[in-house]
């Protein structure tokens, strides 16, 4: 059968199990737009305010299924605006295939009118990219496109198809879905290693990333913590695969996790890293992370072994698979008397102060989770509050915490929020958290959430000033305020009101509680602005390049 | 045995990396060492005799830890097929020199006797300058160079190391390219 490549486009997505894609139309998707309207009902298109939005969108949706996330954008400033989402998915390894349109082949290369060499400026920020210049190849492309966004340690992949190629016919038959790639095969005698030192260690901490998570390696991870009473410890990344007050579940590691999970590490005599890279947020210094102890890297990425901190022993493999391998071999144990003084160091640990009368971050976060719950799905923007978010959520679902972790993007949250949102239906509840300041940044989502009615619940830590930024000036730059008080008059209330949402406005626990009541029973989105203290602070911290004994407390 | 820290430091390297033959390869793979801050001393990219694929000779002076690295790290890209250190007893390596030297009358006897000793070609000569070609392993083009201090070199350039290992087949070409290997599983939401 003869098709057009706009056809081939939407046959293609919907062969490979695509139903919800996002992006923004121009010049060079006509075609393709133009046979979306005519396929709408096998493939739904979610139209944001800007591309940078639609490619968050579509990073939020696979962070909160599993699926693949897909965006398109036209050529040029469509494709340019894609650039900070994509390499937001590239740093937390999320399966993400972009799809771009491009200037006729004729005209590549001459700095035609929307034109953008998106293969060379993307090719950093992904696993791989292609230009399609013959419609011979575009199905081709784009299966392999799916199959590489999910294969190994997942990540996104653009496809740049210029205008002529979408017009273009040629043969076309429909094909099963691609079948992912993935390493089941691992190194036994380094397995039985693996087990051999967790079975002598005194003292030892499991230490997990997003690759758990991506691995859905949730369950083989508890079966070993509890089968040997080990510690954990995680990432930004991996909050949520254990759930808030397991007993063996320390808590966040790193620049902003507790004294209790950072001492711990530092005195463990064994670490077991599992899909987890030591970046520089966690091994705030790779010399000194885990001195005392023998390192097990376990990661699907070679690539990973030994990059950032020195490892003992590494296997390369599916965490999944891995852990049960290891499972059966490791005895069963019961490190009293590390866990106890571990439970000593928590006791000692930063608690921060409630109050009745002022809003406190901690308490808001409480009650945030008192009335979403544990099924509700969380989103962050980045800074402050979003360290907050990590440290206070009751963390209870393995893809229940969106957030950028690697690339750190401000403006991430809203645009993950409708992409959750759109991908769970709106029986599940999703809740942003973000700042006064990160919010500013893509607020313009306000209209998508109001289009599609989705009742996202956003709750503005509004600091009036940039919070993470303040903060570090303040400890290390003598509080010397350079442009992080920028004096907004914004008011959110009218704002979400201009958008067609609602605002509440909110000042003490009580209006929250009240305001957070009232949202939950509304049907389309509402923005709650919560006015905190200018000098409230992420704590503990301990500052880059340090290590334990830098801890700042208070 | 083990090779002490400063030798293994410093230790010329030399690595075959077969990739799939298709435009934008080349930079694909500069990028990344540009990216990754790898340090490369030469790069090479020849036609090999499957049209399917190019072979990419690299050579660096590094320790184990960043050839690790760069190993691992290029090995990621969807274009590479095979990635390998050669073995330098076991290899041939070999580099082509073309060098443009001011000689007059006056030196062009000297200049000849080099050549000669050296088995370099002259392939131009011209009143007021000369040009030389050497093909032979990098150690004996430095060699060569080194003969030329006392003179005006006017223009210089070295292809870079091009490389195979001796023997027949080399384990690393008959390895299954690592999408044969790895197992299928369907896509998350087709189940």
């Amino acid at each position: 059968m003869k098709l057009t490549g706009s056809q081939i486009f939407v046959e293609v997505l919907a062969e490979q199990g695509v139903d919800t894609i996002f992006g923004y139309p121009g010049g060079s998707v006509l075609n393709l737009y133009d046979e979306l309207y005519k396929n709408s009902n096998r493939i739904r298109h979610i139209l944001t305010a800007h591309e940078q939005g639609a490619s968050h969108a579509a990073d939020g949706y696979a962070r909160a299924t599993g699926r693949t996330g897909v965006v398109l954008a036209t050529s040029g400033p469509g494709a340019t605006n894609l650039v900070t989402g994509i390499a937001t998915a590239y740093m937390d390894s999320v399966p993400l295939v972009a799809f771009t349109g491009n200037v006729a082949t004729t005209l590549l290369g001459k700095d035609s009118f929307q034109e953008a060499y998106i293969e060379g400026i993307t090719m950093p920020i992904t696993k791989h990219n292609f230009t399609v210049r013959r419609v011979e190849d575009l199905a081709e492309v784009m299966r392999s496109a799916f199959r590489i966004a999910q294969s190994g340690r997942k990540g996104p992949v653009l496809v740049d198809i210029p205008k002529d190629v979408t017009a273009a016919q040629c043969e076309f038959t429909t094909r099963e879905p691609e079948l992912i790639r993935t390493v089941t095969t691992y190194d036994a005698e380094k397995v039985r290693e693996a087990a051999a030192l967790i079975n002598k260690a005194e003292r030892p901490i499991v230490y997990f990333g997003g690759g758990v998570r991506s691995a859905a390696g949730c369950q083989p991870l508890r079966e070993l913590l509890n089968k040997a009473s080990i510690p954990a410890t995680y990432t930004l990344m991996a909050a949520g695969v254990l759930n808030y007050g397991e007993p063996l579940n320390l808590g966040l590691l790193g620049m902003h996790g507790c004294y209790a999970t950072n001492k711990a590490v530092d005195e463990a005599d064994l670490v077991i890293a599992l899909g987890t890279r030591f970046s520089d947020r966690v091994a705030l210094n790779p010399e000194k992370f885990a001195k005392r102890a023998k390192v097990i890297q376990i990661d699907i990425d070679p690539s990973e072994m030994g990059k950032n901190v020195a490892v003992d022993l590494s296997i390369t493999g599916d965490a999944t698979y891995i852990l049960q391998a290891i499972l059966p071999l490791v005895q069963p144990a019961n490190h009293d008397a590390w866990l106890a003084q571990i439970h000593r160091w928590q006791q000692n640990d930063y608690h921060p102060a409630d109050s009745e009368t002022e809003l406190k971050p901690h308490q808001m976060i409480d009650e945030i989770c008192r009335q979403a719950g544990p099924e509700a799905v969380y989103v962050t923007d980045v800074g402050q509050h979003q360290m907050w978010a990590a440290q206070y959520l009751h963390h209870t679902k393995s893809r229940g915490f969106l957030t950028s972790g690697g690339l750190g993007t401000m403006g991430f949250g809203y645009g993950a929020a409708i992409g959750a949102q759109v991908a769970l239906g709106n029986k599940t509840r999703v809740v942003m958290l973000t700042g006064d300041g990160s919010f500013h940044m893509n607020l313009n989502e306000g209209c998508t959430a109001v289009s599609y009615e989705l009742p996202i619940i956003t709750v503005i830590f509004n600091n009036q000033v940039l919070g993470m930024v303040r903060q570090w000036q303040s400890t290390f730059y003598g509080k010397r305020y350079a442009s992080t008080d920028p004096c907004r008059k914004t008011d959110f209330c009218k704002l979400a009101e201009g958008f067609g949402a609602k605002g509440y406005r909110c000042e003490t626990p009580a209006q929250f509680q009240a305001a957070l009541a009232d949202a939950m029973a509304q049907k389309g989105p509402c923005w709650i602005d919560c006015k905190i203290g200018k000098d409230e602070k992420v704590l503990p911290m301990i500052p880059s390049g340090g290590d334990i004994a830098d801890i700042i407390m208070n | 045995m083990t090779v002490p820290m400063e030798e293994n430091a410093n230790k010329r390297r030399v690595i075959s990396l077969l990739v799939d033959n298709q435009g934008g390869v080349l930079a694909r793979v500069s990028s990344l060492f540009c990216r990754r801050g790898f340090n490369i001393d030469s790069l090479t990219v020849s036609a090999t005799n499957d049209p399917a694929i190019s072979r990419i000779t690299v050579t660096l002076h590094g320790d184990e830890n960043a050839l690790q690295q760069l190993i691992l790290q290029t090995d990621r890209l969807e274009v590479t097929r095979q990635i390998f250190e050669l073995n330098q007893d076991a290899s041939l390596q070999r580099e082509l020199l073309l060098l443009k030297v001011a000689s007059d009358a006056g030196n062009r006897a000297q200049l000849r006797e080099v050549a000669s000793i050296y088995k370099a070609k002259i392939i131009d000569l011209s009143p007021d300058s000369m040009v030389f070609e050497l093909t032979g392993k990098p150690e004996k083009i430095d060699a060569f160079l080194l003969m030329f201090q006392g003179y005006t070199i006017l223009e210089m350039c070295r292809t870079g190391v091009t490389a195979m290992e001796r023997g027949g087949m080399h384990p690393h070409m008959q390895k299954p390219p690592q999408d044969v290997r790895a197992a299928q599983f369907p896509l998350p939401g087709n189940h």
